[in-house]
This record gives C-alpha cells, sequence and structure tokens, in this order.
C-alpha cells in the first residue's frame, strides 16, 4: 500500500465519487462530530496516521484523548475498548490487519460477545472493530488471510463487510451507532477502490445483503473484495447474453438468507465467490442456505470459487494462482451453463 | 506497611522502598480509633460468607447448582477488607471466585444464590451461573470465568472514567481482582502497561490463595512475590496478609486514593490460603496433612472472632448471635433461590443482541434457517 492520503476537509453533502478509504475517513469523523463518546483506539492511528491512513488527520483534529494511539497489544487495547464500551462510550478500535485479531480472539468472543447475554441483559458493548483482511499484496501466509468466518461464527457479534464506498459509509454509520460489538471487514485491496456516496446521513441497516445487479439467468454470492470481481464478471457476461445477477451479502451476522434465497429460486443457479478458504468457509454457509431454501428451484449444484488450501505464499505467481479471481469465476460460470444446457439469449449489436 | 514506590521518570532503577511484609498470618490488634459497629459488621459480613459458602458446597453436592463452583473460603477477610475500601461508585471486576464479592458489595443473598442455582431471579437472570455474577447498580461488572478475561476490560472501564472526568477526591476508581495464578497470563501484563502509560484510575488486586488449581506459586511465577511484578510498570506494589481484614482494607483503601486523586494505578497482593480444593469438586489431595493443618491455623475467620472478644468488641453471646443470623439468611437465601423459576425457554434469545437488526436467526435446533420459503422435498417424489 502506497503513501496515498485523504482529503482532510472532504465535507460531503452531495453525492460524489470518493475512495473507499476517503469514505472510511469520512464517516469516522462525522461520527466523532456527532457524538462525543465516539472514541478511537489503535496502534499507530493518530502520529503515523494509521498503517492504511484511514484516520489521517484526525488526531489533529480531535486530540489524543479521542483519537488514542495504543502499545502494540491487541488482547489489551481490543479488551479495553470493551470495558469502555461497558461504561457507555462508544470505540471504534482499529486492529492493523485481521490477522492480528487473534491475538485479541479471546477478548472478542469470549468477552464482546458474551457480555450482554451472559449477564442478563444488564450491560451491552457497542464497539466496533475496523480491520483489513485479504491477500494479493505480496504479504505471505501470516499477513493476508481472510478469517471473518471465524467472528461470523459467533452469536453476539455483528459482522459486515462492504464492498463498495458507499456501503463502507453505510455500514460504518450503522455499526458505530450499534450498540453490539461489530466487526468491521475492511479488504487492502479496496481502499483505492472508487464509487459514488450519498451525501449527508446515509444508514445501512446491519443484516441486508444488496442486490448489486439485478440478472435472471444466474445468480453470484460475494462479499468484500469478491464482490467487487463479481460484479464485473456480470457486466462483461452481459455482452454474452448471460444475464448474471449480483447479492453482496454485506452482512455476514446477521446473514440475510431470505434474499440469497429469493435470487437462487429466481435464477437457479449459484456460485459463491469468496477469499476466504473452501472448506467450512463462508461460501459453505451460502450453499448450505440455499440447499435448504432453494432446492427444488435449482438447475445445478450450488459451486463454490474460493481460495485455495494453503498458508499463502509471498511469490507472486504462487500467489496469484492462490487467490480466486475474474478467470477462475468465469471459467465456472461456464462449466455451470454448460451443464445446464444454458443458451444465451440474443445481444442486441451496439453497430446496429 | 511496605510499598514498592517507583522512582522519578528519569531513574532507571524501579525504586528503593519495595518489600513485603514480614508478618503474613499474624493478626494484629484492632486500632483503638476503629468504631465497633464497624468491626461488627466485617465479622458479619465475614461469617455470612463463610456460611454462603459451606451451603454452597452442600446445595453442589445435593447437585442444585450445576457446572463449575468456586468458594471464597479460607478468604473471607481478604474479601471483605477489599470490599471495605470500595464507594458505591466505583466500579469492580472479579474473576470467577466471586460469591463473596457479591455479599459484601450488597448483593442480596438470595439473588446470589439463585443466580447459582439457574434460576430467573438470580444477579444475571441465571444465564451466568456462579463464574459470572454480574450488578449494573452494584457496579458490579462481572465475575469472569476466563483466567484474565477480567483485567483488559476493566482497564478499558478505567479509561472511560479518565475520558469522562478528571483526578480529584470525587473521582470514581476501578478495583480489577484476580487470583495469583493471573498474573502470569499476557492479558494482566497488557493491561498493568496500559494503566501506566495512560494513567488510569484503578487498582489490580491480587488475592493470592496460594495455589492456582493445584500449581504452587512458587512453581508458576517466576517473581513469586507478586506484588513485586508492577515494578515493570512502575506501578507502585504492596503485599498485606491476606488474613487481616484491617490491613487488607486499609492498603486498599491508599492504593484506590492514588487512583482517584492523581489516576494513578496501584498493585496490591492479599495473601491467603484456599481452605478447600479449587473448586467444591476438588478433593486438594495434592496437599500434605502439615499443610492442611496450616491452613486451619490460619483460617481468618475464627481469628478475627477471637480478636474482637479480646478487644472488647464482640462478646461470645453476641458472636454466636451473628452466626445464628447468617446461617438464616443463607436458609433463605437457599429457600428464595429453589422456589424460584427458571428462565423461560421462550426467553432464548433475548439478550443475545442490544440492538435489533433484521435477519438473526432465533430457530432451536432442527428448525428451517429464514429463508423466506421452506421447501421440504421427499426423495423419490417427482
Amino acid at each position: 500500500m502506497g503513501r496515498t492520503t485523504v482529503g482532510r476537509t472532504a465535507e460531503q453533502t452531495a453525492e460524489q465519487a470518493v475512495t473507499y478509504r476517503q469514505a472510511l475517513h469520512d464517516t469516522l469523523r462525522a461520527e466523532m462530530l456527532r457524538d462525543e463518546d465516539v472514541l478511537l483506539l489503535g496502534e499507530e492511528i493518530g502520529v503515523f496516521e494509521g498503517s492504511y491512513k484511514i484516520t489521517a488527520g484526525l488526531l489533529d483534529e480531535f486530540g489524543p484523548r479521542r483519537v488514542r494511539d495504543t502499545p502494540i497489544c491487541e488482547e489489551g487495547f481490543v479488551g479495553a475498548a470493551i470495558g469502555a464500551a461497558m461504561l457507555g462510550l462508544r470505540p471504534v478500535v482499529e486492529i492493523m490487519t485481521i490477522n492480528f485479531s487473534l491475538l485479541a480472539i479471546d477478548q472478542i468472543v469470549n468477552h464482546a460477545a458474551k457480555m450482554r447475554a451472559m449477564f442478563g441483559g444488564q450491560v451491552s458493548v457497542p464497539m466496533v472493530i475496523r480491520t483489513p483482511g485479504g491477500g494479493g499484496q505480496q504479504l505471505a501466509a501470516t499477513h493476508s488471510q481472510n478469517l471473518e468466518v471465524f467472528y461470523a461464527h459467533v452469536p453476539g457479534l455483528k459482522v459486515v463487510a462492504p464492498s463498495t464506498p458507499a456501503d463502507a459509509k453505510g455500514l460504518l454509520a450503522s455499526a458505530v451507532r450499534d450498540d453490539d460489538p461489530v466487526l468491521f471487514l475492511e479488504n487492502l485491496a479496496l481502499y483505492n477502490t472508487k464509487g459514488v456516496v450519498p451525501g449527508g446521513d446515509h444508514i445501512v441497516r446491519i443484516g441486508t445483503a444488496a442486490v448489486a445487479k439485478e440478472g435472471s439467468d444466474l445468480t453470484l454470492v460475494a462479499y468484500s473484495r469478491a464482490a467487487v470481481i463479481a460484479h464485473d464478471v456480470a457486466r462483461r457476461l452481459e455482452d454474452e447474453g448471460v444475464s448474471a445477477e449480483v447479492i453482496d451479502l454485506r452482512s455476514l451476522r446477521p446473514l440475510d438468507r431470505a434474499t440469497v434465497c429469493a435470487s437462487a429460486r429466481k435464477t437457479g443457479r449459484a456460485i459463491v465467490l469468496e477469499d476466504d478458504w473452501l472448506s467450512y468457509g463462508i461460501g459453505a454457509e451460502i450453499a448450505a442456505t440455499i440447499a435448504e431454501g432453494a432446492f427444488d428451484y435449482l438447475d445445478a449444484p450450488v459451486r463454490r470459487v474460493a481460495a485455495a488450501e494453503v498458508p499463502l505464499p509471498y511469490a507472486k505467481p504462487l500467489e496469484l494462482a492462490a487467490l480466486p479471481d475474474a478467470a477462475a469465476l468465469t471459467r465456472v460460470i461456464r462449466e455451470v451453463l454448460e451443464a445446464t444446457r444454458f443458451v444465451p439469449r440474443r445481444v442486441p449489436s451496439s453497430q446496429g | 506497611m511496605v510499598a514498592n514506590t517507583p522512582g522519578p521518570a528519569s531513574s532507571p532503577e524501579p525504586g528503593p522502598a519495595h518489600g513485603a511484609r514480614s508478618d503474613v498470618g499474624a493478626v494484629r490488634p484492632p486500632g483503638a480509633s476503629e468504631d465497633a459497629e464497624v468491626l461488627r459488621g466485617y465479622y458479619r459480613q465475614m461469617a455470612l460468607i463463610r456460611a454462603f459458602e459451606l451451603r454452597s458446597a452442600e446445595m453442589y453436592a445435593r447437585a442444585k447448582i450445576g457446572g463449575y463452583c468456586h468458594l471464597n473460603l479460607g478468604e473471607e477477610a481478604t474479601v471483605v477488607g477489599l470490599m471495605a475500601a470500595l464507594r458505591p461508585s466505583d466500579y469492580l471486576f472479579a474473576g470467577y471466585r466471586v460469591h463473596g464479592y457479591a455479599l459484601a458489595r450488597g448483593a442480596e443473598p438470595g439473588r446470589v444464590m439463585a443466580e447459582l442455582f439457574g434460576r430467573v431471579t438470580g444477579m444475571s437472570g441465571g444465564r451466568g451461573g456462579s463464574m459470572h455474577l454480574f450488578d449494573a447498580g452494584l457496579r458490579l461488572l462481572g465475575g469472569y470465568g476466563i483466567v484474565g478475561g477480567q483485567l483488559p476490560p476493566a482497564t478499558g472501564a478505567a479509561l472511560a472514567i479518565a475520558y469522562r472526568g478528571a483526578p480529584g477526591p470525587d473521582s470514581e476508581a476501578v478495583m480489577c481482582l484476580l487470583g495469583d495464578g493471573t498474573t502470569n497470563i499476557g492479558a494482566f501484563h497488557e493491561a498493568l502497561n496500559l494503566a501506566a502509560v495512560w494513567r488510569l484510575p484503578i487498582v489490580y488486586a491480587i488475592v493470592n490463595n496460594q495455589l492456582g488449581m493445584g500449581t504452587p506459586v512458587e512453581a508458576a511465577s517466576g517473581e513469586p512475590e507478586l506484588f513485586r511484578r508492577g515494578c515493570s510498570y512502575r506501578i507502585p506494589g504492596e503485599r498485606v496478609d491476606g488474613n487481616d481484614v484491617l490491613a487488607v482494607r486499609d492498603a486498599a483503601l491508599a492504593l484506590m486514593e492514588s487512583a482517584r486523586e492523581e489516576h494513578r494505578p496501584g498493585l496490591l497482593e492479599a495473601v491467603s490460603y484456599r481452605i478447600r480444593g479449587h473448586s467444591v469438586v476438588d478433593p486438594a489431595r495434592y496437599r500434605s496433612a502439615e499443610e492442611t493443618q496450616r491452613v486451619r491455623d490460619l483460617d481468618p475467620l475464627p481469628a478475627f472472632r477471637a480478636r474482637l472478644i479480646e478487644g472488647g468488641v464482640l462478646d461470645q453471646e453476641t458472636a454466636a448471635r451473628i452466626d445464628d443470623e447468617t446461617e438464616r439468611t443463607v436458609t433463605a437465601a437457599i429457600e428464595f433461590a429453589d422456589t424460584s423459576p427458571p428462565p423461560p425457554v421462550d426467553t432464548l434469545f433475548d439478550g443475545v443482541y442490544a440492538t435489533p437488526v433484521p435477519n438473526v436467526f432465533t430457530g432451536l435446533p432442527g428448525d428451517p434457517p429464514p429463508d423466506g420459503q421452506t421447501t421440504v422435498t421427499t426423495l423419490g417424489e417427482s
């Protein structure tokens, strides 16, 4: 990731195209301006402005009381955020990458997720853990993982994974205002992507998937970086007379099963694209969901396109081979279409 | 009272004056300035905890209590001394050996016992059990079953206090309890370091009962004088006789005052001895006969009783009356628990989330997930 900086004074009142990074930055800033109880905690988020510069300028604007650099101690500062949230603050914690969340997993899974239910509803933990996942940056095995399924498995947590700047804004605002612990998954490859973001107060409800593109012939289900790829592939397929519907999950817990199943029932074909590993991954949950909710409507088994099951290597050709991409998705789409004797509709020629 | 006082910031030395009290196990006469009613109150609380824990063991044996059940037997002086140093506005975080603290903090004994019984009237609505007592009103922000799990959240509670207000005599503060074994886990060190660099109003109180399950402190800790572990973070540490309720109280009061008035963390080690096993199902066979005898000799409850009688603040008759009253209180608590209903099954999903969102799956095992349509297909049907 380069030394890209974000604009420090982006006041969004009208719809405009911004990067995913800028949308996160602007939303954090807006939430801090809106609510004095919102504070930021994390390694190098202040003076250094964040490893990925999401918090650039916020220390200068809000001071060290509200933008708090932490020592390198994920268990300590994630747990401290839990305690601060128990007393009514709304901490937003940055974990430098999701890989390091493993150092805090006891606090996240055994504590943040449990407290409200285990203590009889007497306390809530209104905190957000922002953290990027994803491979493809040659960061090798320990720094390239997609571990969101660890957290999506756990009742008591909410897990969101926006793929667009607009959803990044809407879901981050929702997460900060939510009274439950929310793991907010970002992705290294998305920070520089651009998209139109609604101005003003924009909220996306946690627990709702988006139909990112409507279609009638097959359903592509994805989230985060993979949703961007699925959308691109679906647009290209239009030129070949294939109408693909793209479901962007956006929320992994709770999971919007109804939207996934409705689409699968409509198209009869479903493929999941996911950056995590195949076995026990998000795609497994989606495939099971479709099997339970749309079995009678399917023309083919649900297919999954996921990462190769290896610790991700450093060398570029190996890394590229291991990660799911548009080519792999396109190949699987063609296999499913051929197996179901799909006949492309006539494509109106743009030449007339 | 011997404290380890960190040197000035420029000094590489942690400070010269730290050491342990040499009279652990000894019992001081009550100070002349002590109010007799207060002292009798401490005895009453200690006796209540003793009676409550003995009857809890009995209820466990009768299968009224499930899961794990860890008792404060032998720690009564420490429990009461620590709680006497807190104000109602202070916050308390505890480990899993928490019954006594809840009682001394003022929780209704019936609500404590009801939680052990898993009843809806329990402190945590029957959802937490023995290890997870919680009362927002009493600012008892949880017993925690994961060793060390309470330390980072307790530190964060102190952060919230510092975030909202300046140090001063009216500042709130946090006490975080932990066992001797907890000083070996990473969360202990991360929490103390955060409290030191952020100058937080918190006192970490190590209840050293000299055994982590069956492992003696010397076998588990590179520095077995646990209060010295604060040196690494320039946090003042102090060891007191955990069998001396007044010594515990006074040491805790002094550290809580620094926490309040300077937002300066402290580390207190109270040394006592666990009278029974790690939990009610542990017969503690790893203890020698001599050790067991030593435990009996150190028992803080008869020692405090004798001390008060000697000092003229309690007579045999009054002591016997207090003992009878606590027995009756515990019997009433058991009856309250036993006649309370368990939480209704239709409240299973209550409290999992504070903010409702769409698509939370609230099916029971075997229920289909909410996909908007349930399809049931029979094999062979066309």
